[in-house]
């Protein structure tokens, strides 16, 4: 099918981008890792998780979201490119599948933020991060990976598309890479101030932190699960549906 | 003779399109045989780049009817997208990839048979052999440009839409562009490019159509349009007037 090759093709370019300058990746990676550093060994000896988990292992899956938000910033980016150099324009000129212009840069997202949390997950299991899951349990935490870095890469296509500057289209992922440290991700939510803890109690981050910490750790994931998936499908279903509405207007 | 069933390689009829209040376009006509170049000339805001964008299927027209190659391009577009080929205002090359890789990525998407072959044909037509391994970040503003003409030839499109190829470009690379440009034309491409240099129309065109706020104000061969132009009565020194003399006396001379 022609979407299919024209998707593969376009699939190569992008990723031959992110092969041309593995310093993405890199650069990527290396907040989450300092990030988690810092929370192990200089700040994590003084928290209280109410758990008997090890640290490393309690704030790893806040930490592989902090890396998938950074790394949609990138998408954003690339995509921003290809509007602002009228590479889209050319493509949208030629007998090219429309979707297959996006769908390549949404299939690099998915697999460069899985690149960085591989990389991640290897400097994790360097500082003693051990799990006792299954090939099931380790499906799930893939299968939730998955969806949330292509909830985030659907929504960076807005920016991607819409922003005027480099600056506008890597800047809708600040907040959302700051949005796991008002969650379980680090501490739990029961010392956080009131209205901080409700907040933190219900958005969507929490509810994937958990249900990820869970599968890693062999708890019971009890409905946690479910929120998460909620969210995240109900993230991509409207990302999705605005992502292309702006698209269809775009050129 | 034309055999009079060849459709005209672009055909406009009444074309209008407003974007919010501003009337970019307000009734163009127009007509371009197979293997004619049309120079569309016109000042900023003339209505250039829009007329070329409803041409190449990216935009819709809010009236009248665009024709390439005998198909409406509201309702035939994949044909229309599978016979042109657009050179934007501004090069659209990859310049990550190589010279090479840009060209085999078009004629991949073209589904052009044996992409590499045709990538090395246009390299070295082009002057690029040496070059096609390095990053197109690496090239000069003139070897970007045409690598990008390049990259619209990939397939052999029978329509080339060219919207200000020049613009931005030092001399040379100028030169360079007016010299690929004359080429294609030997070899039968018709060519649609719009232009606010006046020479550039004189140099390249065979005939010269002029976009003034939205519509075709004048339209002929040079030497027609030299016709329009008041004859020299009283100087005593008898001075063809230059196209650009004739643009400013016909558009009124805000230009």
């Amino acid at each position: 099918m022609k979407t299919l090759r024209d998707t593969q093709v376009l699939f190569g370019r992008t990723m031959r981008h992110i092969l041309r300058s593995p310093d993405t990746i890199i650069t990527v990676a290396i907040m989450p890792i300092a990030i988690m550093l810092m929370f192990v060994y200089v700040i994590g000896g003084a928290i209280q998780t109410g758990t008997n988990v090890r640290y490393v292992i309690y704030l790893l899956p806040g930490i592989l979201l902090i890396a998938v938000a950074s790394g949609c910033s990138y998408t954003a980016f690339r995509l921003f490119t290809d509007v602002q150099k009228g590479i889209l324009t050319r493509l949208h000129s030629m007998p090219v599948s429309r979707a297959a212009a996006l769908w390549g840069h949404v299939l690099t997202s998915l697999i460069s933020n899985l690149i960085t949390l591989v990389i991640i997950v290897g400097v994790a299991l360097i500082m003693g991060f051990r799990s006792s899951a299954g090939v099931i349990s380790w499906l799930a935490v893939i299968g939730i990976l998955v969806l949330f870095t292509l909830a985030l890469t659907w929504l960076a296509v807005i920016p991607g598309l819409t922003a005027k500057s480099v600056d506008g289209a890597s800047a809708f992922s600040y907040p959302l890479i700051f949005l796991p440290f008002l969650s379980s991700a680090f501490v739990p939510t029961a010392t956080m101030p009131l209205v901080l803890r409700e907040f933190a109690t219900y958005q969507p981050v929490t509810s994937i932190v958990d249900t990820v910490r869970a599968l890693l750790t062999g708890a019971p994931v009890g409905h946690d699960i479910w929120i998460a998936l909620a969210w995240l499908v109900g993230i991509i279903a409207v990302a999705y549906a605005l992502a292309m509405r702006i698209y269809r207007r775009t050129v | 003779m034309r055999d009079q069933f060849v459709p005209p390689a672009i055909e406009l009829v009444g074309l209008r399109k407003a974007f919010k209040d501003v009337t970019a376009l307000d009734g163009v006509d127009l007509v371009v045989r197979p293997g004619e170049i049309l120079a569309l000339l016109g000042s900023n805001g003339a209505g250039k780049t829009t007329t070329i964008n409803i041409c190449a299927t990216l935009l819709r027209p809010d009236a009248g009817v665009a024709r390439v190659c005998g198909f409406d391009v509201g309702t035939q577009p994949d044909q229309v997208r599978e016979r042109i080929s657009l050179t934007g205002q501004f090069s659209a090359v990859d310049d990550v990839l190589t010279g090479r890789e840009n060209l085999v990525l078009i004629a991949r998407l073209r589904g052009v048979p044996r992409p590499t072959e045709v990538a090395g044909a246009l390299l070295s037509r082009f002057g690029l052999a040496e070059a096609a391994d390095r990053r197109v970040a690496t090239y000069s503003g003139g070897m970007t440009r045409r690598l990008d003409i390049a990259m619209s030839l990939v397939g052999t499109p029978s329509v080339l839409f060219l919207d200000e190829p020049t613009t931005g470009l030092d001399p040379q690379a100028r030169l360079e562009v007016w010299r690929t440009v004359t080429e294609l034309a030997h070899a039968g491409t018709t060519i649609l490019l719009t232009t606010q240099y006046l020479d550039e129309a004189e140099k390249l065109a065979d005939r010269v159509a002029i976009l003034h706020a939205g519509r075709i104000i004048a339209d002929g061969t040079l030497a027609e349009l030299k016709a329009l132009f008041p004859p020299a009565t009283v100087e005593y020194v008898e001075k063809q007037p230059t196209l650009e003399e004739i643009f400013l006396a016909i558009t009124g001379g805000e230009a």
